[in-house]
């Protein structure tokens, strides 16, 4: 292992909903270093979303450290040091396309110029040249969540944090994103935390799989991930990455993430938790 | 991305934009008409008396031979409401700043908000006009903004605070501080939630200037003259003043609304215009 310094370090972080009531997290120790692409996958309530939030200080956990970049986590979110994409879009639907990528640099007082060439580069990044006056309504999913992506990516944050962000799209638009999203991790050297529900597109996308328990959600196992890079369509057609969802969907098992769901009330947690 | 169906910014001349598409009106244009033919025959054919009910025809003649008084009383009726409206809104949106930034505040104040609208402000009118002066305009303005308070506060507070949880965590990981998220994000959000208060408040507004004029003012009012009228038996002139009336609000009611199109073009409803 190399002697960089880690992006995240999770030491012993646990996250309680209610009062105690609901433990959503329970002793996550995890290391991520500079350039990795890591996914959390696990069951529905295990509390990956709930981990994400926790890195990019939007909660806070009830016990253990969270350092990122060597600082704790709301100074690093002070710093501009995240990038958030949710499943949802989440665009401002009185922006047009280049204004809702170039939010981030509006409040971050770029010069108008500056910021303009950047929402340029932005554009042609994730191909959506020519729709720079559209507004988010007239955009498809696939297209709303690339202006999303464009968006974390403006200010050009260390760390990207994306909570199922190919979620809701249909799986031919979510395999061709995944290309993308590749090409775009290659070119912008960003770390990324990758919060799904796919084993396949988990191994598909990241150099380091996380497999987590049902509620209290624990890291039951990490998976590295040593197929190639570059990866493309015929990754998905080798023996290994065969070999990696096998072992993937073993440690889900292992961690009982086949069996009977719980209900999903931690949404309803966090809600609740920040007062909104 | 070739295969993505995008729909064209809607574009066109500021008629296409702020009204609709003629043959949308075609459906009320027949039933107004009908509903109009149908007030004539019926108070000529059964001989209705003139105080219970004028035919339509009687009254628009008498609209047109009257129509500098009525015109004059409808400007000075309308230069109350639009105060009253403009003090009103302006008060309310003031308020809804405050309250959706000091939620405590808006915690221990909405309950009153809250009764205060449940109460018959047009009550008031002849106290107002004790304060203010009866044949001063403000009179009839302060009723006028006091009935546009309401729904314009309760309307706005909502917009500002109604925003997605998620677009205020999107704001927070930009480090970005109170006031760039109301800036930025709670102020567009409340747009649409204003302008349905604005348009409710416009009604209100008329309603407020009117029943003022009632309790007495400047015989110069509308409220005045359909009093007096009504007063004396001219049915004709009362219900003219009372076309006036409805004409002056539907215009005022109309211009908020073309604004609000104007403005929010962005807003997905705006494709209905454009279509």
């Amino acid at each position: 292992m190399s002697e960089q310094p880690n992006v995240v370090r999770l030491q012993n972080v646990s996250k309680e909903f209610g009062q105690g009531h609901v433990r959503a997290l329970q002793d996550i120790d995890l290391e991520i270093r500079p350039g990795e692409f890591v996914s959390l996958i696990g069951p529905s309530g295990c509390g990956k979303s709930t981990l994400l939030r926790i890195v990019g200080d939007l909660i806070q956990p009830t016990g253990g450290e969270v350092v990122v970049n060597g600082k704790s986590a709301d100074r690093a979110r002070a710093d501009r040091d995240y990038g958030i994409v949710f499943q949802d879009a989440v665009l401002f639907d009185w922006r047009t396309v280049e204004k809702n990528i170039g939010l981030p640099l509006e409040i971050m007082r770029w010069e108008r110029r500056k910021r303009l060439d950047r929402i340029n580069e932005l554009l042609e990044l994730v191909e959506l040249k020519g729709f720079e006056t559209h507004h988010p309504w007239q955009l498809s999913g696939g297209m709303q969540q690339r202006v999303a992506i464009a968006r974390a990516l403006a200010f050009g944050p260390p760390l990207l944090l994306m909570d199922e962000p190919f979620g809701a799209l249909d799986e031919m638009t979510r395999e061709r994103l995944n290309l993308e999203l590749l090409r775009i991790w290659e070119q912008s050297g960003s770390t990324v935390i990758f919060v799904t529900h796919s084993i396949a597109e988990a191994v598909f996308l990241s150099t380091r799989v996380v497999v987590m328990s049902a509620r209290p959600g624990r890291i039951v196992g990490v998976v590295d991930v040593d197929l190639p890079q570059p990866r493309g369509i015929e990754t998905r057609e080798g023996p290994r990455f065969a070999e990696l969802i096998r072992e993937v969907r073993r440690l889900l098992r292992q961690g009982g993430g086949f069996q009977a769901e719980e209900p999903e009330d931690e949404e309803q947690f966090i809600a609740a938790e920040e007062g909104l | 991305m070739s295969t993505a169906v995008v729909e064209p910014i809607p574009r066109g001349t500021l008629g296409s934009r702020v009204g609709r598409n003629v043959w949308d009106w075609f459906p009320a244009v027949v039933v107004f008409v009908t509903g109009i033919a149908l007030w004539e025959g019926l108070v000529r054919g059964l001989d209705i008396q003139n105080f219970l009910l004028p035919p339509p025809s009687d009254i628009v003649r008498t609209f047109w031979t009257e129509r500098e008084t009525l015109w004059n009383a409808g400007w000075f009726t309308f230069q109350e409401a639009f105060g009253g409206w403009v003090i009103g809104c302006a008060a309310a949106i003031v308020a809804a700043l405050i309250l959706a930034r000091w939620r405590t505040l808006a915690t221990a104040l909405m309950p009153f908000a809250i009764a205060a609208n449940a109460v018959p402000i047009i009550a008031f009118a002849p106290i107002t006009n004790n304060w203010f002066g009866t044949l001063n305009q403000l009179s009839k303005m302060m009723i006028a903004a006091v009935l546009c308070f309401f729904p314009v506060l309760v309307n706005t507070l909502r917009g500002l605070t109604s925003v997605r949880p998620q677009q205020i965590e999107l704001m927070r990981s930009y480090a970005a501080g109170e006031l760039q998220i109301f800036r930025r994000v709670r102020i567009p959000n409340a747009l649409p939630f204003l302008f349905t208060g604005l348009k409710v408040a416009t009604v209100l507004a008329m309603i407020g200037a009117i029943v003022g004029d009632y309790f007495g003012g400047s015989q110069d009012a509308l409220g005045i003259q359909i009093r007096r009228q009504a007063g004396v038996f001219a049915f004709n002139e009362a219900w003219a003043a009372i076309l006036v009336a409805s004409v002056l609000g539907i215009l005022f009611y109309g211009a908020v609304a073309a604004v609000e199109r104007l403005t929010m073009r962005w807003h997905p409803s705006a494709r209905g215009a454009a279509e």
